[in-house]
Parts: structure tokens; C-alpha cells; sequence
């Protein structure tokens, strides 16, 4: 508001309610009081010197007291999950914990037969997952609502794939410490695909590029670890190129960073 | 409750109508256009958007919410194109949607909906719960505000929508067939808010129901198969029809005979 407050004189004739104060001027006070606590307390206090008008204002806060009772907003500062995940994302990331679980307890009991842990062949295409249910038109009811607000976008779906790698990372990262899997060795790819389920989301949709993505990972990484017992892309060898995939889905994501408003629809 | 009076208030208005659409089209599908076409203003007031299933109303809503993307022509919301995404989100504060399909948070109260629903609108987190709480009042929900939205019958779910659309005030107010699962009552009810809305802002109402539309809109927008077939009072509309024309009331003959002339030799349904 205005730094200039109004005097002491304007805001008693203010308050008398003068008839000879101009209405340019009366505008002008009561705009400013609107807006500033410090001259409402002047307000307060001026009027409580006049009869007249404290009369008024109990007859006013008489009125208005029984609707005021019956309405209780909610308490400030109830904690917001809301704002870093849904509902819908729950069930998933829960789901996913459970695979690494089981990814873990393959590698260390059941005499795995192949060459490549279980853990890794997962866990950099679990993520995948936890997009999909963070952005999917058919997993979460309120999808519709949720697009045509203001956050919707890629502030809104980072910030969800944000909480997805928080839970994710550190459960995988404990599950490669059981199995002796190196963290490079997953965690490059993890973010790769991520991040590639991102880039590729703002042109076909996030459900669909996990989806794709998901299929790509089965068909490059696990279906020749399990009939071959080898996946060649997750060799030492192969990291060079999972951080080139890393970066161009994370360039991608910023120069696109738009497109992520609207939904894709068909051109 | 006081809604500030901010720089948005007072700043004179750049714009003619809060909707301006200029041979709008949108395609649904690869041979499918859901608007073709559409040259439409629409300002302050109640606008019924009336139309036979299927006529591209619920598709017209979604453009207009900014939800997809116009083919061709151009839409402006407050005088600037929606083409430019950048804008988007400076648009959507100042619009309320309602979706055909409402889709909710089961384990939510309504209170927490309505609360999730003014975040995402990007209202300052101070004035939130005050906002919630009008809103609430507003579609007369005020006694469930903690129950879980799980609880509540097909109606009051329904309210709980139009509460999350009104809950920040919009300029313009999208409402996607939203007397659907509401009884009588509460129809009239829902007719009285809308009338009250439609002081103030720019209210879109899509429905099929003729008599939704004589009593609360105060214009009326006949939409067929992507195409605007009439624009007018609902006294303009009840004048299109005669007597011989099917139908109950004069605005239900006015509806059948424009529709009828649009439909020309095709098979009654």
C-alpha cells in the first residue's frame, strides 16, 4: 500500500464520518485503511472515544457474532503432504519398495542364476513407475482439476518426481549396499531414465513415455540378462553414454519447459 | 473474510469480453473436429452453453479452460491469446473449472480438497483458509466441511466441485454440466449461486437441460456439432419457435426449431 498514511486529523474526521471531508479523500483513507493494520489500530482508537459509533459497531458485532460462531475455518498451518505428493502415489511408491525388497532378497537367497543381480536390472527402471503414477491422466481422478490450475506444469511434476527419487534413491541405494551392486552403476541410469521419462512426457505424455520407456528397458537390458545372462548396456563401459542420456533429457526438459502445460492432445 | 481489494480491481481493463474466440476449431481426433470453426464473445453474466449430447461442449469447456490447445483460429481469456503458454498460469488464476467428470480424493475431508484445490491455484497460503471456508458456505456444505469426501452422496460431491471452482474468485467460471446428481432442491439452490456469480464474472455453464438454462442464464449459446447455431436472451430463443414445433415450453420449441434447421434431413436422432 501507499507509504504515505494519512494524519491524525483526516482519520478522526474519517471516523466521525465529517460530511465536509471530500469524497476523493474519503476514498482515498479508506482504500489505505484496507490495507494497513497500523492506521486500522488509529481507526480503533479514535472510535472508541465516540459513543455513536461504538453503539454502532456492537450493534453490528451483535448481528454478525451467531454466523461467526457457527463458522470455524481450519487451523492454520495443518502440515502439507499434499503439495509434494497425491494420494494416488502411495500405493505406487509403496509397491516399488516392495519390488526392490524382493529384487533383494533374489539376489541374496535364491541362488540367482544369472550374471547380473536382480537389483540392478530394477531398480534404475523402478523410478518409471512413480512418474507415471506423479503425472497420469488415468491414475489420478483429480488429473483434469489438477491440469487446468496454475501449478500444473513442470514445476508441479519435478516437485512430485522430486519426492519420488527421495523415497526411492536412498531404498535403492541400501538395497545396492546388500548386494554389493556399485551405486554408479544404477543410480546413472535411474536418473537417465527419469529424466528421459520427463523430456519425452512433455511431447507424448508422461503415462505413455514411461510406458515406452519401460517397454525399452525390457527389451535392451532385461531380456538379455535373462536369456543371455549379461546386459552389456549396464557395464562400466556403458556409463558414458547413460550420462549422455541424462543430459539430453535434462536439456530437453528446459528448452521444452513450456510444453508442459496443456495437455498433448492429437495436432 | 475480506476480499482484498488488490491492483487486479482497480486496473482498468484492457480487454472487450473476458472470452473472445475467433474461428476457433479443436480437433479430438485425426477426422474429428469438436470445434469448427466458433466465433464467440461472451462477457460478465450467466452464459448457458446449450447443446445435444455430443456437440462439443464438454471439448468447448476444455479450450476455454486452457486445458487443450486450439487447432486453429484464435482464443483470447482477458484479452490475451491462450497460444501463449507462457500466459497460461497467469490465466488460470483468475479462472474456476469444473470438469464434466469430477474426479476427487477419496480419503480427503472437503475442507482439505477445497484447501488442496486453492494451493494449486497458487492463492497466497494466508488467505486460504478463510477462502475455503466461504466457499464452502457458498454451496451450503458448511455442517460436512471435515467429513471425508467418501461420505458424501452424489450431490454433495457435486457441490464440493462447484466449491473448488469458486474458491478464487474467478473472472470466468466453467462449469461442465453441473447440475447433474443434484435434486430439485438443491438445483434451485445451485440456480440462485449461479445468477449471484454471474453478477460479477463471466459464468459458462454447459448443460442439455433447457429449463437450467430459462432459469438462471441470462444469455444462451445453442452449439451444435462444433458450430454456433445462436447467441441471444433466453426470450430470443423462446421467439425462434413455433407452435407446431416439439416441445414443452417456449424455449424447448425455440431449441428443437433451431436445432432442427442445423440437423436438415438428418435422422431424428
Amino acid at each position: 500500500m501507499s507509504a504515505q498514511h494519512p494524519s491524525d486529523a483526516l482519520v478522526r474526521a474519517y471516523t466521525r464520518g465529517d460530511t465536509d471531508l471530500p469524497a476523493d479523500r474519503l476514498w482515498a483513507v479508506e482504500a489505505h485503511l484496507e490495507g494497513c493494520s497500523g492506521c486500522r489500530a488509529r481507526l480503533a482508537a479514535e472510535a472508541g472515544g465516540l459513543p455513536d459509533v461504538t453503539a454502532l459497531l456492537t450493534t453490528v458485532r451483535d448481528g454478525l457474532e451467531p454466523g461467526l460462531a457457527a463458522s470455524r475455518p481450519a487451523a492454520r498451518g495443518a502440515r502439507r503432504v499434499t503439495a509434494w505428493t497425491t494420494p494416488v502415489m502411495a500405493p505406487w511408491l509403496a509397491t516399488i519398495v516392495a519390488v526392490t525388497a524382493v529384487a533383494v532378497l533374489l539376489d541374496r537367497t535364491a541362488r540367482w542364476s544369472g550374471g547380473v543381480s536382480p537389483v540392478l536390472l530394477l531398480a534404475p527402471a523402478l523410478p518409471l513407475a512413480g512418474v507415471a503414477a506423479a503425472w497420469t491422466r488415468g491414475l489420478d481422478p483429480a488429473f483434469e482439476l489438477t491440469a487446468a490450475t496454475p501449478r500444473a506444469g513442470l514445476p508441479l511434476l519435478l516437485r512430485r518426481t522430486l519426492t519420488v527419487l527421495a523415497v526411492l534413491l536412498p531404498v535403492h541405494a541400501t538395497a545396492g549396499l546388500l548386494t554389493g551392486v556399485a551405486l554408479a552403476q544404477w543410480l546413472l541410469p535411474s536418473l537417465a531414465l527419469t529424466a528421459a521419462a520427463l523430456a519425452l512426457g512433455g511431447v507424448i505424455g508422461v503415462g505413455r513415455a514411461t510406458a515406452v520407456l519401460g517397454v525399452l528397458w525390457s527389451a535392451a537390458v532385461l531380456a538379455p540378462a535373462v536369456t543371455l545372462g549379461s546386459a552389456p548396456l549396464l557395464r562400466p563401459g556403458g556409463l558414458p553414454g547413460w550420462a549422455g542420456v541424462l543430459v539430453l533429457g535434462v536439456g530437453v526438459l528446459l528448452a521444452r519447459r513450456r510444453a508442459y502445460t496443456t495437455s498433448p492432445g492429437p495436432r | 473474510m475480506t476480499a482484498t481489494s488488490g491492483v487486479a480491481d482497480t486496473a482498468p481493463r484492457t480487454y472487450a469480453h473476458e472470452i473472445h474466440a475467433h474461428d476457433l476449431t479443436v480437433r479430438v481426433s485425426r477426422d474429428r473436429l469438436a470445434v469448427d470453426g466458433l466465433t464467440l464473445s461472451l462477457g460478465v453474466g450467466t452464459h448457458g452453453l446449450l447443446g445435444p449430447n455430443g456437440a462439443g461442449k464438454t471439448t468447448l469447456i476444455r479450450t476455454l479452460a486452457t486445458v487443450l490447445r486450439p487447432t486453429g483460429g484464435d482464443l483470447e481469456l482477458f484479452g490475451h491469446s491462450v497460444r501463449d503458454s507462457g500466459r497460461h498460469r497467469e490465466l488460470r488464476r483468475r479462472i474456476g473449472y469444473l470438469p464434466q467428470e469430477f474426479g476427487y480424493y477419496k480419503r480427503f475431508t472437503v475442507r482439505e480438497f477445497v484447501g488442496y484445490l486453492a494451493w494449486l491455484k497458487e492463492m497466497p497460503d494466508r488467505d486460504i483458509p478463510g477462502a475455503v471456508q466461504r466457499a464452502v458456505e457458498r454451496v451450503g456444505l458448511a455442517e460436512r466441511a471435515d467429513d471425508r469426501m467418501k461420505s458424501l452422496s452424489g450431490g454433495m460431491v457435486r457441490r464440493v466441485g462447484i466449491a473448488q471452482a469458486i474458491v478464487n474468485d474467478p473472472a470466468v467460471l466453467l462449469l461442465d454440466e453441473p447440475t447433474v446428481g443434484l435434486d430439485p432442491a438443491q438445483r434451485l439452490q445451485f440456480r440462485s449461486l449461479l445468477k449471484e456469480l454471474g453478477r460479477e464474472s463471466c459464468v459458462v455453464v454447459s448443460t442439455h437441460l433447457v429449463e437450467d438454462v430459462a432459469a438462471a442464464c441470462t444469455d444462451v449459446v445453442l452449439f451444435d456439432r462444433g458450430r454456433l447455431l445462436f447467441q441471444g436472451t433466453p426470450d430470443d430463443l423462446a421467439a425462434a419457435g413455433t407452435s407446431d414445433q416439439p416441445g414443452d415450453s417456449p424455449l424447448e420449441r425455440g431449441y428443437s426449431a433451431l436445432l432442427s434447421d442445423s440437423a436438415q434431413g438428418k435422422g431424428s436422432w
